[in-house]
């Protein structure tokens, strides 16, 4: 456990009054403060940090033990019963433990759940409990992200999925149409508050896998579809994947490489909006015939001759 | 028809230890709206999560109720633009895959 110097974190120096801390925490609560940076983990860890300084030497008391021992903290109680010793000795003591300001940079015992370190448990006790004015800061816990992958299937149609999220399971609703990257708020389930603050908030974040035949764009999709040149010339039927299913569809005769024609109401649900859901853009790819047999050249060349009579 | 939970703005003061006249210039500005029933001013179950976040604000960081507003205000335009990002990313995703 490592020594956390909260002047540093507050950018004070040790002769800072009580004016100059409020000023330091105020100005950095206010660059840091959860609500301001949503699904921001790093401002969340800088935030309690801020907290933790703030607590520690705004309270007259704290931030006399604080300064006291120091970088000697955990040597704190054998110092005191030396110092008894060589007071008892009627001899005086000095120099010990009152310069700490090159501090340690490892804030890593920060658990990040809305609690303080290990260092403030240790130094002060659990909690604010202590503080000797005020009433109790109440704190808001820290907001969770969880990140969940869906395939394209997943997302054409709303439905429950279970998730882990820091040992507890939460049920939740996916609803038909989430779009990758985009992020929905459980709220009242991150961390737990402290003093009886609120608990932070669930943060998901949905990674819509790309898929093989279907490319999306919004709620529309997109699929290449190969087409023989007889019946891009003749017409005909070709079959298609849909996302619910395959499905049988007219080609026009005489139809074009890379013309378009579009599905509607086959592509994606439209995010909650009942009902309404996206086109599927179907993109002809029309194949040209290779391999052909003498009979089938002969037949083109007949073919290319009587177009030039047209 | 949907049955929207109501708690009386009285409560939610003193469970927040805030005065009535905070949430009340908060829905003056606009920011919050309230249910008025009869005599008696409600919370709508969604405004909470929303007047709890103002609250935080004003407690935690002494911001008042101007200052909430702009807040709110381009946190909202950080969302909208947030929203643009993705989807545009989205977007140009599709077309990278196409070439």
């Amino acid at each position: 456990m490592a020594f956390i110097d909260y002047y540093k974190i507050l950018g004070l120096d040790k002769n800072a009054t009580e004016k100059d801390i409020k000023a330091a925490y105020r100005k950095l609560a206010r660059q840091y403060h959860p609500d301001l940076n949503p699904n921001d983990p790093e401002a969340n860890k800088k935030f309690q940090q801020i907290n933790e300084a703030n607590e520690v030497l705004s309270d007259a008391e704290k931030r006399k033990k604080y300064d006291k021992y120091g970088e000697n903290w955990q040597h704190g109680e054998e110092y005191e019963k030396y110092a008894q010793q060589q007071r008892a000795h009627g001899q005086q003591y000095s120099g010990f433990g009152q310069g700490h300001t090159q501090g340690f940079e490892d804030f890593g015992d920060f658990s990040g759940g809305g609690d303080f370190s290990d260092f403030f448990q240790q130094m002060f006790g659990g909690g604010m409990g202590g503080r000797s004015s005020g009433r109790q800061a109440r704190y808001r816990g820290q907001d969770y992200n969880a990140e969940l992958q869906l395939s394209l299937k997943d997302v054409s149609e709303t439905h429950k999925q279970t998730l882990t999220v820091n040992g507890r399971n939460i049920r939740i609703t996916i609803p038909a149409g989430v779009e990758n990257g985009q992020t929905i708020k459980i709220a009242g389930h991150g961390g737990p508050g402290v003093n009886g603050g609120p608990a932070g908030d669930l943060y998901i974040t949905f990674r819509v896998a790309g898929d093989p035949n279907f490319k999306r764009d919004g709620a529309n999709l997109h699929i290449t579809v190969k087409l023989d040149l007889y019946t891009a010339v003749l017409g005909g039927e070709v079959t298609i994947d849909t996302l619910t299913g395959k499905v049988k569809i007219k080609v026009k005769p005489e139809t074009q490489n890379n013309s378009v024609i579009r599905l509607k109401g086959k592509g994606l649900p439209v995010y909650k909006k009942e009902g309404e859901a996206g086109d599927l853009l179907v993109t002809y790819d029309v194949q040209i015939p290779t391999n052909l047999t003498e009979k089938q050249k002969q037949l083109f060349i007949e073919l290319a001759e009587s177009a030039k009579h047209k | 028809m949907t049955n929207a939970t109501l708690i009386t703005a009285a409560d939610f003061c003193s469970l927040h230890h805030v005065e009535y006249t905070f949430i009340d210039s908060l829905s003056e500005a606009g920011l919050v709206e309230l249910t008025i029933v009869g005599q008696t001013a409600y919370v709508p179950d969604e405004q909470m999560p929303k007047l709890e976040k103002m609250i935080r604000l004003h407690h935690e960081l002494e911001i008042n109720v101007a200052g909430i507003g702009a807040i709110t205000h381009l946190l909202q335009q950080l969302d909208d633009i947030r929203e643009e990002m993705r989807m545009l990313r989205n977007k140009l995703n599709r077309y990278e895959d196409n070439f």
